[in-house]
């Protein structure tokens, strides 16, 4: 202490400051990785999103018969919606990896008072993951009605 | 604006979409459009999909995929606008762009699943 500040007189003032709070910028979430990372995570619900229109249109090409979807096909080899969906498959992977890997995050398992490492609570996951996705493969690829 | 008990509503379809779209979306976006655009796998005949969209266990799947991912895009989408660009001023637009999204998707998915075959 100063004898400046100490002999300054004191101000009191009837109502109760308003508290400091520091201004958080717009673009908080660039330069930290992690940060980008939570970002970046969260905006893979977009392509989602992208898909699922994506799907919707497909369903709707179906439904105009084998002329519309020849022609929406042609549509989806163009290049730039090849390269639209190039980066939705990019973002909805690391959607799938994020969120198996949370999982044991959000729910932590026990074993005889250890806890179970992360990449064997997420491992169900994945294998579940596979198998759906072979399954998926093998009825729009081997599929047949007889 | 959402009570609390909706908020764990909403919560719950968020969940459940995010674990439908880790599990489906990938393979079905690598096989219809990429890898089937790029000419690396065989297309499957239209009349192969037609069959397979007219059973109606497809359609439940496509169903549920479509919708529930939706409501997973709405509830992520709505907090990364809030915090990412900083706007909870905005809540009730926001809330309602993207949930009424989500259901206007819904609504679509019914209607070209009901009337497909």
């Amino acid at each position: 202490m100063t004898t400046e500040s100490n002999t300054r007189p004191v101000h009191y003032s009837e109502f109760h400051p308003r508290w400091y709070r520091r201004p958080v910028s717009v673009y908080w979430w660039i330069g930290q990785r992690q940060y980008l990372k939570f970002i970046l995570r969260e905006l893979s619900s977009v392509f989602v999103a992208t898909f699922v229109v994506e799907t919707l249109f497909q369903l709707n090409a179906l439904k105009g018969g084998p002329q519309a979807y020849a022609e929406f096909q042609k549509t989806l080899a163009s290049p730039l919606i090849i390269a639209l969906n190039l980066l939705c498959l990019l973002f909805v992977l690391f959607h799938t990896i994020t969120w198996f890997n949370l999982a044991p995050s959000a729910m932590p398992i026990r074993l005889g008072g250890q806890r179970v490492p992360t990449f064997l609570v997420a491992a169900p996951s994945y294998v579940m993951w596979a198998v759906i996705s072979a399954a998926v493969y093998w009825f729009v690829i081997s599929w047949s009605q007889t | 604006m959402a009570k609390q008990s909706d908020e764990a509503f909403f919560w719950v379809l968020f969940s459940a979409g995010g674990v439908v779209a880790a599990l489906l979306i990938p393979v079905q976006l690598f096989l219809f459009f990429v890898a089937i655009p790029l000419g690396w796998i065989q297309p499957p005949s239209y009349d192969h999909l037609m069959a397979l969209v007219r059973l109606p266990l497809t359609r439940l799947y496509l169903f549920v995929l479509c919708s529930f991912s939706l409501f997973h895009w709405a509830h992520r989408f709505r907090y990364t606008l809030y915090d990412g660009l900083r706007v909870k001023h905005l809540n009730e637009i926001i809330f309602t762009l993207c949930y009424g999204g989500a259901v206007a998707g819904t609504v679509v998915a019914a209607y070209l699943l009901w009337t497909i075959a």
